[in-house]
């Protein structure tokens, strides 16, 4: 019975150990429910926000972060997820907190400037260094023997990006010709050597593994893989044309009222679109909303010919419903195996 | 199944040695070889390269590193976690499962069966369905989520859902090594205590624990990797929230998605190492519970 006692008296120096340290400093904890890229980014802003509520209001905030699928991490905020503000890949997952769990306003995206986008970015293409497959534009990465890198757009929403990039592309150089567009993005999927279910996993598959020619990728994942991972063995292809992604933010009226922090998570969205925090956003390689603060990182972010999903497909819902749905363009330009 | 009752099986089962008989060893030298060169060579690839592979990897940018991954805030509030979540989920079901056990192995009663069966369900389910079920339970859009909300109580997405889904995951182990234990002992030791005057009390921790404390520990033990270990129920429900509701495993994903792969591994290499103190555990519980079976 000695080895009873003792590991009796084991676990609950373990139990006191997890218990101490578990409480909070702060006079106000925020929960920002994020996607997966935005990591480096929030880690940096959410430091610089502290700081500007504290030296204004001078009372102590800790931002605690959660990352994951856009999709995902709307569904967890409408089954329960205590957040306060939410900052997604796009508005069709804010949109859902309103259509399914009427947390938030209808209205929401009116609320803060440029339809509550503090930043955005597009899509591009990485290529191996000294691009031997010589791929400038969409076109080349249809062409035959080379190998693709873009997660499931069923899964993804950066690959839902990705292939509207590339459709939209396909309109505007055939004059609206979607039979073209058609076969231009069967030669994309055709081409597609793994499919990962998010942006994060394709990258981590062309960059670690070293699979395939070319990855379809976020810019910001595309600079983020330069900085931390290449050692100049990959290079960035912006193509001709793209699509502006915009990733909004959103306060979660509800949760935030019940918890009582209405106004400061009100703040910490507003004070996205303050030049300081236009700065941290440019450094972390999302395209600042502010234009004195983009012109300072004019080099960084090639112009290129941009459009928006609601010029080319009237929102995210009737792209949505046309594209991805079951049975959608998807589906049928996509033949798996062949 | 697991392994580990299928382990338990040859080491308690108190059975002679098949006779060996010629067409046994009969085989030329070279299919034995062969065999066993496949066999290694299997063990190798499959088990043991993926642990060099972590420590590897661990390493692979310096101690340095190695120590400021498992020194990092985030880091020792995920270990804090996975060891509080264990520190409960272990103990009660420690008790669940002895006191199932005792029931199952000792009495007759009707729906025996059925509670068998019913211990066996979370094994039978994958993990992210177990996940699931909470979400639907416990969720603001689930069954129990408005008046949870009501009454600002926090389970999902919480250290409570945590700890519920991990309890869930790992109910059957001590009740599974047990179970077959105690119904090989039987109830002679037990009705002998009765007819001395024992209470039901003294019964308990004078006769049936001692003899199933061996038994007892080997399920504790499988019990608690698995608690520390588990990721994808806790997946479902933890919210992810860094420095709170992240446990070990969840934590080393998020690493190895932020491109920190040698930190992902130093925090992998630590739930290895619980990996290899369990195996070793279990290989010395397995020896003495062989010698005493076989001093009975």
């Amino acid at each position: 019975m000695r080895s009873k006692r003792s590991s009796l008296l084991l676990s609950s120096l373990v139990f006191a150990f997890a218990v101490s340290g578990a409480t909070a400093r702060a006079d106000k904890t925020l929960l920002n429910v994020s996607y997966d890229p935005t990591r480096e980014l929030y880690d940096e802003y959410n430091a610089l926000f502290a700081k500007h509520w504290e030296e204004t209001k001078g009372e102590k905030v800790e931002i605690q972060q959660s990352h994951g699928g856009s999709g995902k991490q709307a569904r967890a905020v409408i089954d329960g997820l205590e957040a306060d503000v939410v900052t997604l890949a796009l508005a069709g997952d804010v949109d859902a907190l309103f259509e399914k769990g009427n947390l938030i306003p209808k209205t929401w995206q009116k609320r803060l400037p440029n339809n509550s986008c503090p930043y955005t970015s597009t899509i591009v293409l990485l290529v191996r260094k000294g691009n031997p497959k010589g791929i400038h534009d969409w076109e080349d990465v249809a062409k035959p023997g080379v190998g693709v890198i873009t997660p499931n757009p069923k899964t993804s929403g950066g690959a839902r990006w990705n292939f509207l990039a590339a459709w939209g592309y396909a309109l505007d150089k055939w004059n609206g010709d979607e039979a073209k567009a058609r076969e231009l993005l069967r030669g994309i999927y055709k081409n597609a050597v793994v499919m990962d279910t998010g942006a994060r996993g394709s990258t981590t598959t062309f960059v670690e593994r070293g699979i395939g020619d070319v990855l379809i990728a976020w810019e910001n994942e595309a600079l983020l893989a330069l900085e931390t991972l290449s050692h100049g063995e990959y290079e960035i292809v912006v193509p001709s044309e793209s699509i502006l992604a915009e990733p909004p933010v959103a306060l979660v009226d509800t949760v935030a009222r019940r918890k009582g922090t209405t106004g400061v998570a009100e703040t910490y969205l507003q004070y996205l679109y303050s030049p300081e925090a236009q700065q941290v956003i440019g450094k972390r390689h999302y395209r600042p909303s502010d234009p004195a603060v983009a012109e300072t990182y004019a080099a960084k972010f090639p112009k290129l010919k941009l459009f928006t999903i609601e010029e080319k497909f009237g929102g995210w819902k009737p792209a949505q419903a046309r594209f991805f749905a079951e049975g959608g363009i998807f589906d049928q330009v996509y033949q798996p195996g062949n | 199944m697991t392994s580990a009752s299928a382990g338990r099986d040859w080491t308690l089962a108190d059975v002679p040695p098949p006779p060996r008989t010629a067409s046994a060893v009969a085989d030329p030298p070279w299919v034995r070889g062969l065999l066993i060169g496949v066999a290694l060579l299997f063990l190798g690839l499959f088990l043991l390269l993926p642990l060099v592979t972590v420590f590897g990897q661990a390493f692979s940018k310096g101690i340095g590193v190695y120590l400021d991954a498992i020194t990092d805030p985030m880091a020792l509030a995920a270990m804090r976690l996975t060891l509080l979540v264990a520190a409960i989920s272990v103990p009660v079901n420690a008790v669940f499962g002895v006191a199932a056990a005792w029931a199952i192995a000792k009495f007759e009663f009707r729906g025996k069966s059925l509670l068998i069966t019913a211990i066996d369900l979370p094994f039978a389910v994958s993990p992210v369905v177990s996940g699931l079920i909470f979400v639907l339970l416990f969720g603001a859009q689930g069954l129990l989520g408005p008046w949870l909300t009501l009454h600002g109580v926090k389970i999902i997405f919480a250290i409570p859902g945590i700890v519920i889904a991990t309890t869930f995951i790992t109910f059957p182990f001590v009740a599974h090594e047990l179970i077959p234990l105690m119904q090989e002992q039987g109830t002679e030791e037990e009705e002998a205590a009765v007819s001395l005057g024992a209470s039901g009390f003294q019964i308990f921790r004078r006769v049936t624990l001692p003899n199933i404390s061996l038994g007892l520990l080997y399920g504790i033990v499988l019990l608690n990797a698995r608690a520390m270990g588990e990721f994808g129920a806790v997946s479902v429900v933890s919210g992810h929230i860094r420095g709170q509701t992240n446990t070990m495993p969840l934590h080393v994903e998020i690493l190895y998605n932020e491109y920190q792969g040698a930190a992902a591994f130093a925090v992998a290499s630590l739930l290895a190492l619980l990996a290899v103190v369990t195996l070793v555990v279990k290989r010395v519980l397995e020896w003495r519970m062989g010698r005493a079976s076989r001093a009975l």
